[in-house]
């Protein structure tokens, strides 16, 4: 049977290493996510949905187990063959943004074509368009600390879609916006997957939680609960 | 490597721009001490050697022995044994290229109004080719004028300008103790001299006019000195030993007898000055180059400050698709360019600083084109190997620390 799964991790362990001796972040984690999910990781501080999405996003790498993306063992993988995954199939979006503060807007968008050795041409209408389809057409020569926290947030995420990436992780991504701005996102992350792009979203808010389609929760380093969200789950969890 | 890398390198210097010139500081000092160095050092040895060149190469000068009279002895060139003859003896010698006897002496010149005293040097034409005389207008004396002694005399160029005001002197008639010599010649001007004499006050005719219609030897034939050229510098031993041997024989100098005549090298004391005027500019381009050295430091330092205080920028990029590779190109070229643009600066100033001193202290400069190659290649060698550290702290930072960095 072909593996459908676009992410799958088997028995997955990761602990760092303290001056008190290691500390297990992550207790065997099993998940399959398949392509066009969009799937909410929640939890409390330290219990390791954070790690367990940098490990996704082959930023960090696990102490043991396998993680499969895209169909490759990403254990077996050099450095710039992940390198490339996180510029072709991974679209990051990060809670504090994390735009280059000096680039202009565009320049910013089009950033990862240049780690994929485009041209001065494509990037610059390939970031135009982008920029477009997050309403933010007309702001191509801004740089960062001329908009919104809300309009950065959509500029990270038109950076994250340039290479048209089949998986979208965003850690945390309304983490530092108000309540209206952060539902905006979440409607463009919905969007999104309905065209097609798999989303895991990392987050502690239920109301951020509600917009995706499946929820995961980690506690300690396991995960508690993984199905489908209900209202009675959020109900649930509310109360 | 692509364009935009450049460009965002461009970019990187520009956003502390403050920074990025005292960076580039260190490195225009750097460049300019070293072509300025450079430049001084090769004008000091190019004097040098000017003046060397000026004196004729591979020469040799024959002067006559010492003489005892009674026991006391009295110093070389005392006894008349050099004559006409053993200069042409000379000739035949397979080492030597060139010989000239020299039969001189001071003499008062007139012409018109004026007079001067110079330096009257009786030779035959090849004395030109010995001591590298080039001539500026008319033409040189032949052996023929030397075969019949006729009164001709070519001037230097600070006997025209002591003996004539504007007139052109070829042609005219001067009087060299009281007897008419007709000027053929002037000589064009060579300067001083290693030890500082004035080589153009001087007049030339030919050797036998000066012994018998100037001087008037009390021994028929005899000259002061012969010059003699050896065909190369490395002949130079064979030719002093053939002329020894030549000179003895003419001489019948018996087996024990010491030499009558005194062979000198003059190329010897030329080297060692040009030798010292080398080890002069290796060394001030050696001490210019620490400067270059500490500029390189001071890129170093500002470059691992900037990956310190860009590691959270670093981690982006990596997020996002950046090779080591591409992190490594990218701090590698910011070094380069800051040792690059603080170069080409330093290069304009350095040459400026070498025109400064030529024009303020009258410091002989010469800036070549290999200097500033020289210049421009160390410091972008600087910039790569002191580049090169930081940047690839940079390129091996972890993905995951460099993104939570604060």
């Amino acid at each position: 049977m072909a593996d459908a799964a676009l992410i799958r991790t088997g028995q997955l362990y990761k602990q760092y290493e303290t001056e008190a001796g290691p500390v297990p972040v992550l207790k065997d984690v099993n998940l399959v996510i398949r392509p066009g999910e969009f799937v909410a990781l929640m939890g409390p501080s330290g219990s390791g949905k954070s790690t367990f999405m940098n490990i996704l996003g082959c930023l960090d790498l696990p102490t043991s187990g396998s993680y499969i993306l895209d169909g490759r063992d990403v254990s077996t993988l050099d450095k710039n063959q992940l390198a490339h995954l996180r510029n072709q199939v991974i679209g990051f979006v990060f809670q504090g943004f994390n735009l280059l503060p000096r680039a202009s807007l565009a320049d910013n968008v089009a950033l990862p074509l240049v780690y994929a050795g485009k041209k001065r041409e494509e990037r610059a209408l390939r970031s135009q368009g982008l920029l477009e389809k997050v309403g933010l057409g007309s702001y191509g020569r801004y740089v960062p600390n001329q908009i919104s926290g809300g309009q950065q947030q959509r500029v990270a995420i038109a950076r994250a879609l340039i290479n048209n990436p089949r998986l979208i992780l965003a850690d945390e991504p309304t983490g530092n916006l108000d309540t209206a701005t952060s539902r905006g996102i979440m409607q463009l992350f919905r969007q999104l997957n309905e065209e097609g792009i798999t989303i895991v979203v990392v987050t502690h808010e239920i109301d951020i939680a509600t917009f995706a389609r499946r929820l995961v929760r980690f506690v300690d380093g396991r995960v508690v609960h993984d199905g489908e969200v209900s209202r009675e789950l959020i109900e649930e969890i509310r109360a | 490597m692509n364009a935009a890398m450049f460009y965002e390198a461009w970019h990187a210097m520009g956003a502390n721009r403050l920074r990025t010139f005292l960076t580039m500081l260190g490195m225009m000092i750097g460049v300019a001490a070293v072509i300025m160095m450079l430049a001084i050092g090769q004008g000091a040895q190019f004097m040098v050697e000017q003046s060397i060149a000026s004196m004729g190469s591979n020469l040799f000068i024959v002067l006559p022995g010492s003489a005892t009279s009674g026991g006391v002895r009295l110093g070389t060139g005392a006894r008349p044994t050099l004559t006409t003859r053993d200069a042409e003896a000379m000739e035949d010698l397979p080492s030597i290229a060139a010989v000239a006897p020299v039969s001189s002496g001071s003499a008062q010149l007139v012409f018109g109004s004026n007079n001067w005293s110079t330096v009257v040097t009786g030779t035959t034409p090849s004395f030109l080719d010995v001591r590298d005389w080039q001539i500026a207008s008319g033409y040189a004396f032949t052996d023929s004028d030397v075969r019949s002694g006729t009164r001709v005399a070519m001037l230097g160029n600070t006997v025209v300008k002591n003996l004539f005001d504007d007139e052109d002197p070829v042609g005219k008639t001067i009087r060299i103790r009281r007897s008419p010599f007709l000027v053929i010649d002037v000589l064009s001007p060579k300067g001083q001299s290693l030890d500082g004499r004035d080589q153009d006050d001087t007049v030339f005719i030919p050797v036998t006019t000066a012994q018998t219609k100037v001087f008037g030897n009390q021994f028929p034939g005899t000259v002061r000195f012969i010059m003699a050229q050896a065909t190369s510098p490395q002949t130079m031993p064979a030719a002093e030993r053939e002329m020894k041997q030549l000179l003895r024989q003419r001489h019948h100098l018996p087996e024990r007898s010491e030499d009558d005549f005194d062979v000198r090298n003059l190329t010897a004391l030329a080297n060692a000055a040009a030798q010292t005027t080398r080890v002069m500019s290796i060394m001030l381009g050696a001490i210019a180059s620490v400067s270059l050295l500490v500029g390189g430091i001071g890129i170093m330092n500002i470059m691992l400050v900037s990956v310190t205080e860009r590691t959270r920028e670093i981690g982006i990029r990596v997020a996002i698709g950046a090779r080591e590779r591409d992190i490594l190109t990218q701090f590698l070229l910011e070094a380069i360019m800051l040792s690059m643009v603080g170069c080409l600066v330093g290069v304009f100033l350095g040459i400026g600083g070498a025109a400064l001193a030529n024009a303020l202290a009258d410091v002989a400069i010469v800036v070549t084109a290999s200097s500033i190659l020289l210049a421009f290649f160390v410091a972008t060698s600087v910039g790569v190997f002191f580049g090169f550290y930081p940047a690839n702290k940079a390129a091996h930072l972890k993905p995951i620390d460099a993104l939570r960095y604060q």
